[in-house]
């Protein structure tokens, strides 16, 4: 595996603080224009990076990441230069693991082989690919263990004690705890309800456990971080690049800076979250 | 296309992970493998309890008006002058496609399994229309995403849902067509879970979908074969039949399909033509990629971006096609070819006019398919068409193309 996952959650753990995870769209609104907010993000208090690879068909995604992709695509965005994003971020970034986010059929027609190959010469430490359930481990998660990517898995509501081994069995760098059922950018859980999933995932791996779905402010962020290693914030990082944009959908000079200033927030937040479980 | 090995049998597909060769398969988030699985199990059990077989048989006869008849088209074929042209007519069945037989068959295995509410996706609003009213029948809430697009071009469908008592939600996102009601189906569905079955109405979607489906639809093939058994003492030389998601089409091939002597055709949307981007002739003119939970041919950029696709019939308006059709057609089992738009609509307008059958656009289709073969073929060979469903749906829509006032 790529060093930098563990590394940096090992670094996390003697710190005694859970990640902050941000999501943001490759390509959104434009190239550049997201490559300044990678670039933002690790400053502004971000401890790992999900990329997202925009895809025509986000089943899984709500209203405000479906149109993120589409304002990517829009912008001629491709896997190829989500690739090339995280190799100019690793230019100037060589410590902050980059977790690629998206669905399979854009790799698939890229190739499988080529795509892990050029992933791992661009940076990339792992993967999220949403319609790939462990049933399918054979089409990406076995080939990119064997590379030395992480593979990411999504442990969700439904995925009950019998299931649980198999959907972690070739998990590695961290689990992503999707805390409700239902699409990206639905509302917060009940974060007791929340810290009781984690234990009973943790129950069952050693991997650090992760918590998604519905974070929005840096409240939320301290309450979930309280339960888990780690708390990842997607659609609220898309809403402040879509909130900042002129009416025809440009970037506008604060683009990048309302994406800084909202994770600066999250980060706060998140440092806190251990001071509140310690009381 | 793909190169796939000769199997001893067409008809034995798929394998356990639901693939038909390289296709199909279950490609679904983590939120919804629980519940593919918990429907696949039912499904296992349901196929082989008598009692279920019992209620589908039943319903098939009392409540959709199976078995649909054979009818040798006489003056067709005298007006063509080649092979006897005889239609499965699916669009006599209640609610006037062949899609009831597949709602009937799943909503029976959403009250086994305890769901409450059925949601369902539709194109030309037919599986809708057939979804509201199996929902009507056996007393579920049901709620039916359709394409914003589709909404204005099958208005007449869309008020017969409602007052079937459907909740139709019109779809903006994408083009607003077929593909994206499914994609927000899906969406319905992970975040509703514990109470909703999601009635896919294709053979195509994650296993087990296709193979469900396919045996739900196959009542028109073993009906049709025995048939015209019955009718002509030998079976057909050529099969053929309109392809969407392709459940009309595997429902009336899969008998067929270890018969030798059988040539099986499925007919793909051309649109406007191949050359552009307008059309939906999946098989014909894409790639294989992965969508809506299985592997299958989609139409699709150089990137993977899903496309949208053009028919003048709503019900082919899908970028993809179920996946077994892909791999029939790898193996050349089974042979694809496209029609235009305009073919259908002369076809549509020639049975009309010929034998006093108004045919949806989609089984147009496959008419024109027929017209343009028959003539070719010998006085004492035998095609077996699809008629999967009835036209009142579409005058509208052919109407404004022929520029007539309603
Ligand atoms: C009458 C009719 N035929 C065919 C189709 C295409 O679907 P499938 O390919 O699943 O049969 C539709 C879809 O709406 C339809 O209404």
């Amino acid at each position: 595996m790529t060093a930098r996952m563990d590394t940096r959650f090992a670094t996390l753990k003697a710190e005694g603080r859970p990640a902050l995870i941000t999501y943001f769209m490759g390509g959104d609104p434009d190239f550049e224009t997201s490559l300044a907010i990678m670039k933002a993000l690790p400053g502004a208090g971000a401890d790992v990076i999900e990329l997202g690879m925009p895809f025509s068909d986000p089943m899984a995604d709500g209203p405000a990441i479906q149109l993120a992709g589409q304002r990517a695509l829009k912008a001629g965005q491709t896997l190829a230069k989500t690739l090339e994003l995280a190799k100019l971020f690793r230019e100037t970034d060589k410590d902050t693991p980059i977790v690629l986010m998206g669905y399979y059929n854009p790799i698939y027609i890229y190739g499988v082989e080529k795509f892990l190959d050029d992933a791992l010469a661009c940076g990339i430490d792992g993967l999220i690919v949403v319609d790939l359930p462990a049933e399918m481990d054979d089409e990406l998660c076995i080939p990119a263990l064997e590379k030395g990517i992480n593979f990411i898995r999504l442990a969700t509501p439904t995925t009950d004690d019998k299931r649980l081994p198999k959907v972690l069995k070739n998990s590695s760098g961290f689990v992503y705890y999707i805390s409700m059922n239902g699409i990206t950018g639905s509302a917060l859980p009940d974060p007791s309800l929340v810290s009781g999933a984690v234990n009973r995932i943790k129950g069952h791996t050693d991997l650090p456990v992760c918590v998604g779905f519905g974070v929005k402010t840096a409240d939320h962020a301290k309450a979930i971080g309280a339960a888990a290693d780690g708390v990842v914030v997607g659609t609220a990082i898309v809403a402040q690049v879509a909130g900042s944009l002129s009416k025809d959908g440009a970037a506008t000079a604060d683009t990048v800076s309302a994406v800084a200033t909202f994770v600066r927030g999250l980060a706060t937040g998140v440092h806190a979250a251990r001071l509140v479980a310690a009381e | 296309m793909n190169q796939a090995a000769t199997p001893n049998s067409f008809r034995s597909g798929p394998d356990e992970d639901g693939r038909f060769g390289i296709y199909g398969g279950r490609f679904v988030a983590e939120t919804l493998m629980p519940l593919i699985l918990d429907l696949q199990s039912e499904w296992e059990k349901a196929k082989t309890d008598p009692e279920f077989q019992a209620e589908l048989a039943s319903l098939g006869a009392h409540y959709i008006g199976r078995p649909s008849p054979l009818y040798f088209a006489e003056r067709l074929t005298e007006e063509l002058g080649g092979a006897k042209i005889y239609f499965k007519r699916e669009e006599l069945n209640h609610t006037g496609s062949h899609k009831i037989n597949n709602c009937i068959g799943q909503i029976l295995l959403a009250k086994r399994m305890g769901k409450t509410r059925i949601i369902a996706e539709t194109g030309a609003g037919q599986h809708g229309v057939a979804s509201a009213t199996v929902a009507a029948r056996f007393g579920f809430p049901c709620v039916v995403y359709m394409g914003a697009t589709d909404v204005e071009r099958q208005a007449p469908n869309v008020f017969r849902m409602r007052l079937l008592g459907a909740e139709v939600i019109p779809v903006t996102a994408g083009n607003g067509t077929l593909k994206d009601a499914m994609n927000e189906a899906l969406r319905d569905w992970v975040t509703n879970v514990d109470d909703t079955y999601y009635l896919i109405g294709t053979a195509a979607g994650p296993h087990p979908y296709p193979e469900m489906v396919r045996d739900f639809q196959a009542v028109i093939g073993t009906e049709a074969r025995q048939q015209i058994l019955e009718a002509e003492g030998r079976l057909p030389d050529v099969v053929i039949a309109a392809v969407g998601g392709g459940s009309n089409a595997i429902g009336i091939f899969h008998p067929f399909l270890d018969d030798p002597s059988v040539k099986i055709v499925g007919v793909e949307a051309g649109g406007k033509g191949l050359d552009g981007e307008e059309h939906c002739a999946s098989i014909t003119a894409g790639s294989p990629g992965v969508l809506h939970g299985n592997r299958t041919y989609l139409l699709q950029d150089g990137d993977g971006q899903i496309k949208e696709g053009h028919s003048v019939s709503a019900g082919l308006d899908y970028p993809g096609i179920g996946p077994e059709h892909s791999w029939l057609a790898d193996t050349g089992r089974a042979e694809y070819v496209p029609i235009m738009d305009h073919e259908a609509l002369e076809a549509f307008q020639t049975l009309t006019r010929l034998e006093g059958i108004i045919p949806a656009l989609e089984p147009s289709h496959a008419l024109a398919e027929v017209i343009k073969r028959a003539p070719k073929m010998g006085k004492d060979e035998i095609i077996l068409m699809n008629l999967s469903g009835r036209g009142d749906k579409d005058i509208f829509t052919v109407a404004k193309i022929l520029g007539m006032e309603v």
